[in-house]
């Protein structure tokens, strides 16, 4: 084929007889309608990609409005201002009591619960108890901690509304609750506030109860527990293979094996912490100590295969500068390659780590589906964690647990995007190109 | 002297040990000039501190195993013991409380005779802690010692740290191994259990799935029959998933590589990485609460029978959302490893660029792109929480994908997370269903990286 032949666009032309064939008319009908076609097919094409990539982009961002839409009312609530006349409640206490220690104590056998009901009722008529949360105790207990001299007087207590009540202010509510709202309204009872409970209170069994510090907590404690295993056992192992490791048969098993254990499904990970810490070694169920175990499992390959990638980046004229004065092997990684390939391999454990924060099938195989209703004092008390806890409360059928829920996404979902963030500044501050 | 305390001596002792050595070494290398020493004064710290400490610390670990053992051996031995109830149970329990009273996790007992060896429970804690801390604490000094003795000007105190830095290198490199033997160990060893009480091919073949009817007693035989699982993860993982994750993965790929401009491609790129960073429990819940419930809608609207609010589509179609920037970054990686001189070739023949990605670059992608949607099943049929939430939990035989079908990592964890004994079949059932994705996920990633590799091969 000449070149003249290569260059003839009409593609049923003979090759073999090149200068026989006429010149292509570009100007006919028919190679400007070809033409347009295949113009409209690139067009086409293009639009196609770019419907992928905005369709793509929408689910996120459908994702994202979904769960801040649900899950901002999560973190407001609706209160009532509820009169109670102390003077003539049933309230079995004695003042003197509540000053010091026993404060807590003489409130707990004061008969509470009965004295908010009475005096809803009495304030909002037949049904008054209902509108109220059983949250409220603490606040009112908090109320006359502050100032017993209430207990001689009526006075008006700002507490947290119940579920229905919560849900109908909010605009979600059932007929009755909403005719329950218009009442308080009518009264000028209601007000809205922060939900300051669902960032210090644990798991509970009403949705205006519950907290996500519990879960926090527990997430925090697995997440140190990861971290102090899998970053040195990944750094070393990293170091190791890529800078001593001599080749041959343990070398590549070791490799195969890393590699193998970043593809294994999570879930794997949770039997295999079944069967070795809890079967075999009896640790307790639940425990951060054997979900951090677990995940450290997990992240280790994520962090040597990202350690490895930070360590082939530096170059090896340093090594070679290095060995040249007269450092040992050991000295020449640990006082110049590892510096140097340390950003990197932090990029890639706060990635590491931020994939063990939302992991959930592993921990639900050891156990980590509990209630646990009071935040974990240690590595070995029984504990919730984030992703568990959202998992919990989806299953709940009460519809005040749809924003807490939500709520609960949105806190994970910002402790991931602040992880990653930080990953990505860490790479662009730290980024070497040699 | 608690163990926390002990622990805090031992490592106070290794700093001391630093210090002293490398003080040493500095006035020895004074008298015998630079040349005439082997390693520097820090190095003769490291050596000290680390005869110091490591030993000691060894001791203290396997002590606090042993402990326990030791401590109810001589609390047995007390003459409030012999009044304990011959009953195992009920004589565990009663040690346990006495046990938790005496280390101040519990402030009452619940059975008075508890109350009895609380004491003695409390003094013998007292002693093997006190003999523990005692012992770590000598071996501590004459590990100190020992090393100290050794500084000398000849003696190779760097040679000897930097050989246990690389013993604990490759120590951290064997872990791994030590993982997957693990993973593999546990997961053989209890599917074996299973099998000795379902026929493995009753188990592979069978298409029968109700555990719950041989936990209430009924038998094995029909109860364990996994082929509906099979097909339901098949069905979400590798069908459904993948008819929504590669067109819009690869499409978008295709874009952002071929067509955005730099800017786009900046901002696009990392924002659609953020799908594959949500949460897979993120993805559940909206699966559950807002899919599942609009296409049962959409499914009783249109008038598709059997619609369930548990539908295989619901979690197909968001398994398929959080798998796009994978498939989409494998495509990446396969399109731009398409040498140059291919593209440039085509579009010279006066291709548009649209014929170029479709004749040229994606026909010569393609072995990386099949590689990469290996991956990307392999990943999807391993998922567990998008299906525990929005797939249920009957095991139909379907090709109705409004259904709901069950799938293999659903059912293990609804086998794990019940209250029965660990050692029923229907607890094992979740080992063998474990051990076939993991063979099936492994399986996949061995030919996807031979895929991929071969293909690089053939342009390099």
């Amino acid at each position: 084929m000449t070149g003249q032949a290569a260059l003839t666009p009409q593609g049923s032309a003979p090759a073999t007889e090149p200068r026989t064939a006429a010149p292509t008319d570009w100007r006919s009908d028919a190679m400007r309608r070809r033409i347009a076609r295949r113009y409209a097919a690139e067009r086409r094409f293009k639009v196609l990609g770019l419907a992928a990539v905005l369709l793509s982009a929408g689910f996120l961002a459908f994702l994202l409005v979904t769960m801040v839409g649900n899950g901002a009312r999560g973190f407001t609530r609706t209160q009532i201002a509820l009169p109670i006349d102390f003077q003539r409640s049933a309230m079995l206490i004695d003042p003197a009591l509540l000053k010091g220690d026993t404060a807590e104590q003489a409130l707990a056998g004061a008969n509470l619960p009965a004295v908010i009901d009475t005096a809803a009722d009495k304030a909002f008529g037949e049904g008054g108890a209902r509108m109220i949360s059983p949250a409220a105790q603490a606040a009112v207990r908090k109320a006359i901690l502050a100032d017993p001299a209430i207990l001689n007087g009526t006075a008006t207590i700002t507490v947290p509304a119940s579920e229905g009540v919560d849900l109908a202010a909010k605009g979600d509510g059932s007929a009755a609750d909403e005719t329950a709202v218009a009442r308080l309204k009518q009264a000028g009872a209601l007000s809205t506030g922060l939900n300051l409970r669902f960032l210090t209170a644990s798991d509970g069994t009403d949705p205006t109860l519950v907290g996500i510090w519990g879960a926090l907590k527990g997430s925090l404690l697995t997440m140190a527990v990861t971290l102090a295993l899998s970053f040195p056992v990944g750094v070393f192992a990293a170091l190791y293979l890529e800078e001593y490791a001599p080749r041959n048969r343990w070398t590549d098993l070791i490799e195969v094996s890393i590699n193998n254990l970043a593809a294994v499904p999570s879930i794997i990970f949770g039997l295999l912490g079944l069967a070795i810490f809890l079967n075999l070694m009896h640790m307790p169920r639940s425990a951060p100590l054997v979900g951090g175990l677990t995940l450290a499992l997990m992240t280790m390959p994520v962090i040597v295969i990202s350690g490895r990638n930070a360590i082939k980046a530096v170059p090896p004229s340093i090594r070679d500068a290095a060995l040249g004065i007269g450092a040992s092997p050991v000295q020449v990684v640990f006082h110049h390659v590892l510096p140097l390939a340390l950003p990197g391999i932090l990029t890639g454990t706060i990635i590491g780590m931020a994939r063990a924060l939302g992991e959930t099938a592993p921990l639900l195989m050891i156990g980590m589906r509990a209630f646990v209703a009071s935040p974990p004092h240690g590595v070995m008390d029984p504990a919730s964690v984030l992703p568990v806890q959202i998992f919990l409360w989806s299953d709940e059928v009460g519809r005040g647990f749809i924003e807490k829920t939500s709520a609960a996404i949105i806190v994970l979902l910002a402790f991931l995007l602040t992880m990653n963030s930080i990953a990505i500044y860490l790479r662009n501050k730290f980024e070497k190109k040699w | 002297m608690s163990g926390t305390m002990t622990l805090f001596v031992v490592v106070a002792l290794g700093v001391i040990g630093w210090l002293v050595a490398r003080g040493r070494a500095t006035r020895m290398q004074a008298e015998a000039g630079r040349l005439a020493t082997n390693s520097l004064p820090s190095q003769h710290g490291w050596y000290v501190a680390l005869w110091t400490a490591l030993p000691a610390l060894i001791f203290l670990a396997i002590w606090a195993n042993v402990t326990p053992a030791l401590v109810l051996d001589s609390v047995l031995q007390a003459p409030a013991a012999q009044a304990l109830p011959a009953d195992g149970f009920t004589r565990s329990a009663i040690l346990g409380e006495a046990r938790a009273i005496a280390s101040g996790a519990q402030a009452a007992a619940f059975n008075p005779q508890s109350m009895t060896l609380v004491e003695p429970f409390r003094a013998a804690t007292l002693h093997y802690g006190g003999m523990g801390a005692l012992l770590a604490v000598i071996l501590a000094f004459a590990g100190g010692a020992y090393a100290l003795s050794r500084v000398r000007p000849a003696f190779t105190a760097r040679r000897r740290v930097e050989r246990l830095v690389m013993w604990t290198l490759l120590g951290a490199s064997l872990i791994a191994i030590i993982t997957t033997a693990g993973i593999v160990g546990s997961l053989l060893f209890e599917s074996l259990r299973f099998f000795s009480l379902v026929n493995p091919l009753d188990f592979l073949l069978g298409l029968k799935w109700s555990p719950q009817s041989a936990a209430l007693g009924y038998g094995n035989e029909d109860a364990f029959g996994a082929v509906p699982l099979f097909w339901g993860t098949i069905f979400i993982g590798a069908i459904i998933a993948m008819i929504v994750a590669i067109p819009l993965g690869l499409m978008s790929a295709v874009y952002l590589t071929q067509y955005a401009r730099p800017q786009v491609r900046k901002w696009m790129k990392p924002t659609l990485e953020v799908l594959a960073g949500v949460p897979t429990v993120v993805y559940g819940y909206f699966a559950a609460l807002t899919v599942a419930p609009a296409l049962r809608a959409f499914a009783s609207a249109v008038g598709i029978p059997g619609a369930s609010s548990e539908s295989a589509l619901a979690a197909g179609l968001v398994m398929g959302v959080m798998i796009i920037p994978f498939v989409s970054s494998m495509a990446d990686d396969s399109i731009a490893a398409v040498p140059q001189a291919m593209r440039d070739g085509s579009l010279a023949m006066g291709a548009t660029t649209s014929e170029t990605i479709r004749k040229v670059l994606i026909p010569a992608a393609l072995p990386g792109v099949v590689g990469g949607v290996l991956l990307a099943v392999s990943r999807a049929i391993g998922e567990t929480m998008i299906v525990v939430m929005a797939a249920g939990l009957a095991a139909n035989l379907t090709l109705n994908p409004f259904a709901s079908v069950t799938t293999v990592t659903t059912q293990m964890v609804q086998l794990l997370t019940g209250d029965q004994e660990f050692d029923s079949a229907k607890t094992l059932a979740a080992f063998a269903l474990g051990l076939v994705l993991f063979v099936v996920t492994l399986l996949l990633n061995i030919v996807a990286l031979r895929v991929v590799k071969k293909y690089r091969e053939a342009y390099e």
